[in-house]
């Protein structure tokens, strides 16, 4: 009894805390479990697997052997870093040239377009995939990296996070520049870029995952075992007569893993760039 | 001389700013805005892709949908999706959310990027281990099993209903931990005294959730309820690799049999796909405008 009134007064805090532990621990348990799930399921046998096995195997040579004899995993991986490499350089610069001339030069006409490009947020992708499929086809642009970029190249989400983080941006850096005799863009290029570092980061690691993760778009332009993405290549893993659920898990693996170690060292950005637009 | 060259300049720096913000706006119109109105277009006609025709009646496509049983169990699912993971969701992410904002609590960090951590995984990838997780011969069944729940394996995925509710556990797993970090953001907005303040109130747990939490966070509710509302209308990747639509098409959402309608394995009918792809437009215009106007009244 004496014990509990000498104690700190923060024991009796966390004692009151037990029950949001608890609750934590569960859901974290669940969140992370299927995923560490798919790291012991790759390294295991499709019997395993589909036996419940739940701790690793020595099995993922073997699974591996199986997977780049029946799939172009390393094709499939390069092309997925390539469009979605290519796609984060070329939305990050047009969008973020967007924002910066919506908030540093705005004015009635601007802030009336602004709100107009809003409303294509409202259009869902699967109303404007045949209309861009056509277009695209029409353009001899099937099966290019074009194919993959275009329709993802200037989003209004984009547009309103670099338009809000450009308020950080101080107008005396521009009249100054200005000053020094830099020109309109060089101000951009030479004082925006540098200083919006942080807003940049957030963007790219949101971008960069978005694209790797795309899945319709890819589908219906990207015809073909040479151009075909990551989540493409693991979906027709899983659509055949038996699934080889070690190899195929092994698959699925190879297609989280950038997104999880770009999740876990960027974990601040990535949470920026999600909650970027709204401030 | 000198007020001429300062208002060329002034001309310039207008014309520098258009010119910033039209490659964005040009893409914008002709990647969102034109095909819509195309889409719009086209959903008056029928016929193949080379050779589409204007309807006869005009509405044609329209008047279809309200006899195709798949378009109508499509949008029922849909909707199933919709009232329930949303709803349990959002709960479950400001609750979360609450729990993490306390300065008290230790591990913080680690909760906080375990539960976030399933949103850094590609949707085919985490539709496949779910699928895996759930299939007849496989973890979940064999777990239940070793516990004593289930004598014989289900076959989860094979059944309308059991179906439909892995692909809500699967969406409730993807998602939480996504809205659970806006609310957050929200959250650090809020002074820590109001809470200290109904502490000393002598205010439950639930009720400062409830009366303090729920509506300061109101603006960030009304935005994670229209991205839930615009993704769960759009749901495509987990329909096609969690259940393929199946069985027999039970578990199909829109966007899926407007896929299968125009460029999936079955004829492509691109009429009467961009008649169904208006109406998932019309639908989530009508979903965020009364959710914006719900969230605007009751201050």
């Amino acid at each position: 009894m004496t014990k509990t009134s000498n104690q700190p007064k923060i024991s009796h805090i966390q004692r009151k805390l037990i029950p949001s532990y608890i609750f934590l621990t569960i859901v974290s348990i669940i969140s992370v479990f299927p995923l560490y799930w798919m790291f012991t399921a790759a390294t295991n046998t499709s019997l395993e697997v589909a036996q419940g096995k739940i701790w690793f195997g020595n099995y993922v040579a073997e699974n591996y052997k199986n997977l780049i004899s029946q799939q172009n995993l390393w094709q499939a991986m390069g092309n997925s870093f390539f469009y979605a490499a290519v796609q984060t350089i070329a939305t990050l610069f047009i969008c973020s040239l967007a924002g910066y001339g919506f908030e540093l030069y705005h004015d009635k006409g601007k802030d009336r377009l602004f709100a107009i490009l809003l409303l294509a947020m409202m259009v869902p992708g699967v109303a404007t995939l045949i209309p861009l499929f056509t277009m695209i086809s029409r353009m001899k642009l099937l099966n290019t990296v074009w194919a993959f970029i275009i329709p993802g190249l200037a989003t209004p989400f984009m547009i309103m996070m670099f338009r809000q983080n450009s308020r950080n941006f101080p107008i005396d850096t521009m009249e100054a520049s200005r000053i020094d005799g830099l020109s309109e863009i060089g101000i951009f290029f030479r004082m925006y870029f540098p200083m919006m570092k942080s807003t940049y980061a957030a963007a790219a690691v949101i971008t960069f995952m978005n694209s790797w993760n795309a899945y319709m778009w890819p589908r219906t332009v990207m015809k073909g075992n040479s151009v075909q993405t990551m989540p493409m290549l693991i979906a027709n893993m899983s659509n055949g007569y038996a699934v080889d659920y070690g190899m195929l898990m092994l698959g699925v693996l190879f297609c989280s893993l950038p997104t999880i170690i770009v999740f876990f060292v960027l974990q601040k950005q990535f949470a920026e760039g999600i909650t970027g637009s709204v401030k | 001389m000198n007020k001429k060259k300062g208002l060329g300049l002034l001309a310039r720096q207008k014309a520098a700013g258009w010119a910033f913000l039209t490659p964005a706006s040009l893409l914008i119109f002709v990647m969102s805005f034109y095909p819509m109105v195309q889409a719009f277009i086209t959903s008056f006609k029928t016929g193949s892709s080379a050779n589409l025709k204007w309807a006869d009646p005009l509405i044609k496509n329209y008047a279809r949908m309200l006899k195709d049983k798949v378009f109508l169990t499509s949008m029922g699912n849909t909707f199933l999706y919709l009232a329930i993971q949303v709803p349990i969701m959002l709960v479950l992410a400001i609750l979360l959310a609450q729990l993490l904002n306390n300065k008290d609590l230790k591990l913080r960090g680690l909760f906080r990027t375990m539960i976030f951590l399933p949103c850094a995984t590609a949707l085919v990838s985490y539709a496949l281990i779910f699928k895996t997780l759930f299939a007849t011969e496989g973890l979940i069944n064999s777990m239940l099993k070793g516990l004593g729940i289930i004598q014989e394996n289900v076959n989860w995925l094979g059944q309308p209903t059991t179906a439909k509710a892995v692909i809500i556990i699967a969406l409730l797993w993807r998602w939480t931990g996504y809205n659970m970090v806006f609310f957050l953001a929200g959250l650090q907005n809020i002074e820590y005294s109001v809470y200290e303040a109904a502490n000393i109130d002598g205010a439950s747990g639930w009720k400062t959730f409830w009366h303090i939490t729920v509506p300061l966070l109101r603006p960030v509710i009304v935005m994670t309820g229209i991205m839930s509302i615009n993704g769960t209308l759009q749901l495509f990747d987990e329909s096609v690799n969690l259940t393929n639509g199946g069985p027999s098409n039970t578990t199909i959402t829109m966007s899926h049999y407007i896929y299968n309608n125009s460029l999936g394995t079955g004829v492509a009918n691109f009429g009467y796909a961009s008649a169904l792809a208006f109406v998932v437009f019309i639908l989530v215009a009508i979903l965020a405008t009364i959710n914006m106007k719900v969230g605007d009244t009751r201050d």
